[in-house]
């Protein structure tokens, strides 16, 4: 049934292995195993990377198609990153750029039948807004010290209030990579499954005659509108994944409210 | 990336247990991992259908923890080092460009203001000059026609006066040998008619006749 099996495209295999790093013969340690999954970020990278660096390998003062849109992306971000973190923000502008390149095109890569979507995955959702939020830590922290924990405390509050507003405050923080990574990760898992269930309903329907084609329409349409939809929020995910990253940026570069 | 040295792979066809443990405390793979055997992920490989929902499968962790840092970091290096400053490079100069035409644009259209301004008062000073000069030439001319008007004049009166007292003499000179002639004829007429008659006689006779 792994033709229908909605679950069964998640699956991660390995493709060819590099042998075991560390650990004895028997097993153990750590096995470097080239897994679709790493298939597909290579990909992934080696797309954006190879498209951005041939497209503007002309530097034309007049830009061609292809160098337009490397131009449309970087000043797309660019804009993103400056309207919600300020100037200070553009530091972290190449790494916003590449997160945003890197889960959107992974993202659509995933639209594609039999290819495998990366962000289905939990753990990368995860380490990529546990990436982001140690950065906001990291450099909140270096460049306002203990100003940093201005962030929880919003100005202008009378001070009875401010018990209440702080642990909420801290929560919101703490909660910010799970829902940062959740959002991605159910998003593209639930939109993926969705899609091949009502794909599988068209194939094993279809199976059961006359009156099994007429009735797959149904999910056939559904199948067509949803492969729109899934457009729609995997680039829509890569965008919201990257504005709350230059927002939260913002709250490391400002720490008051 | 502090969990992934030591993660190994799990076994694919997990214990529910190990599903359990997985999810709830990724680092506590690292514990579990001695004891897992190896084989039977390379001997089921993808095609196994585990019990575990594929993307809470701690035993994929590691790989993808792995391949994500690999690729992540690669793209960032290709993006911060080549790309995007190419691309910055790329919309600068044009910026910088388009700013250095409208400034070299400006400044020719000053240049052709001036140029004009020149033209408007070379060509006034010109119209000025050539109306002088026309002015001039007339007057000069005027003056000239003037001159040689009363030169012409001048001569003119000069050969009338001439001409008036040449004939004042004549008309003298005539009118001076006229009572001559009268006294001549009339001494031939009345010689003829009734005999000699002295010349004084006639001549006294005639001046009285011009005179009387």
């Amino acid at each position: 049934m792994a033709g229908t099996d909605p679950i069964h495209q998640f699956n991660i295999y390995e493709l060819f292995s590099f042998g075991s790093v560390g650990g004895t013969e028997e097993g153990g340690g750590f096995e470097l195993a080239f897994t679709n999954s790493a298939l597909f970020m290579v990909l992934a990278v080696g797309l954006i990377a190879s498209y951005l660096i041939l497209s503007t390998r002309g530097r034309g003062l007049v830009p061609s198609r292809l160098q337009l849109v490397s131009e449309m992306s970087y000043e797309f971000i660019a804009n993103m990153v400056r309207n919600s973190a300020g100037t200070e923000g553009m530091k972290f502008f190449p790494f916003v750029f590449s997160l945003f390149s890197f889960i959107l095109i992974v993202n659509m890569l995933g639209m594609f039948p039999y290819f495998f979507t990366v962000t289905t995955h939990f753990i990368i959702c995860a380490a990529l807004a546990l990436l982001v939020i140690g950065i906001v830590i990291v450099y909140g922290v270096m460049r306002n010290g203990f100003g940093f924990l201005k962030l929880f405390v919003p100005s202008g509050i009378p001070l009875p209030v401010l018990f209440i507003v702080v642990p909420i405050e801290v929560l919101s923080f703490l909660s910010r990579p799970l829902s940062l990574s959740l959002r991605l990760f159910g998003n593209m898992l639930a939109g993926h499954i969705v899609l091949k269930v009502f794909a599988g309903f068209v194939v094993s329907l279809s199976s059961l005659g006359f009156f099994g084609i007429v009735g797959a329409i149904l999910p056939l349409g559904m199948t067509i509108a949803l492969t729109g939809l899934e457009f729609l929020v995997a680039g829509l995910q890569a965008f919201v994944f990257t504005i709350l990253t230059c927002v939260y940026l913002n709250d490391a570069i400002h720490p008051g409210h | 990336m502090a969990g992934e040295t030591g993660t190994t792979i799990i076994v694919a066809q997990a214990e529910v247990h190990a599903e359990g443990e997985g999810q709830v405390v990724i680092e506590g793979a690292d514990e579990h991992a001695v004891d897992e055997t190896h084989a039977s992920t390379e001997a089921h490989g993808g095609e196994e259908h585990s019990d575990v929902f594929p993307p809470f499968d701690t035993s994929t962790f590691g790989p993808q923890l792995f391949w994500l840092a690999l690729t992540f970091g690669v793209l960032y290096l290709l993006m911060s080092r080549i790309a995007l400053p190419r691309i910055g490079e790329i919309l600068e100069v044009r910026r910088d460009r388009i700013e250095g035409d409208l400034a070299e644009a400006e400044r020719l259209r000053h240049q052709t203001d001036e140029a004009i301004e020149a033209y408007e008062s070379e060509l006034a000073a010109a119209r000025q000059k050539a109306h002088g000069l026309a002015e001039e030439t007339r007057e000069q001319i005027k003056a000239d026609v003037a001159a040689k008007r009363a030169e012409v004049e001048g001569e003119l009166g000069e050969k009338v006066a001439a001409a008036e007292s040449r004939i004042q003499q004549t008309k003298d000179a005539a009118l001076a040998s006229v009572d001559e002639i009268a006294a001549e004829t009339a001494v031939a007429l009345v010689g003829q008619i009734s005999g000699s008659v002295t010349d004084k006689a006639a001549r006294d006779a005639v001046a009285k006749v011009v005179k009387g």
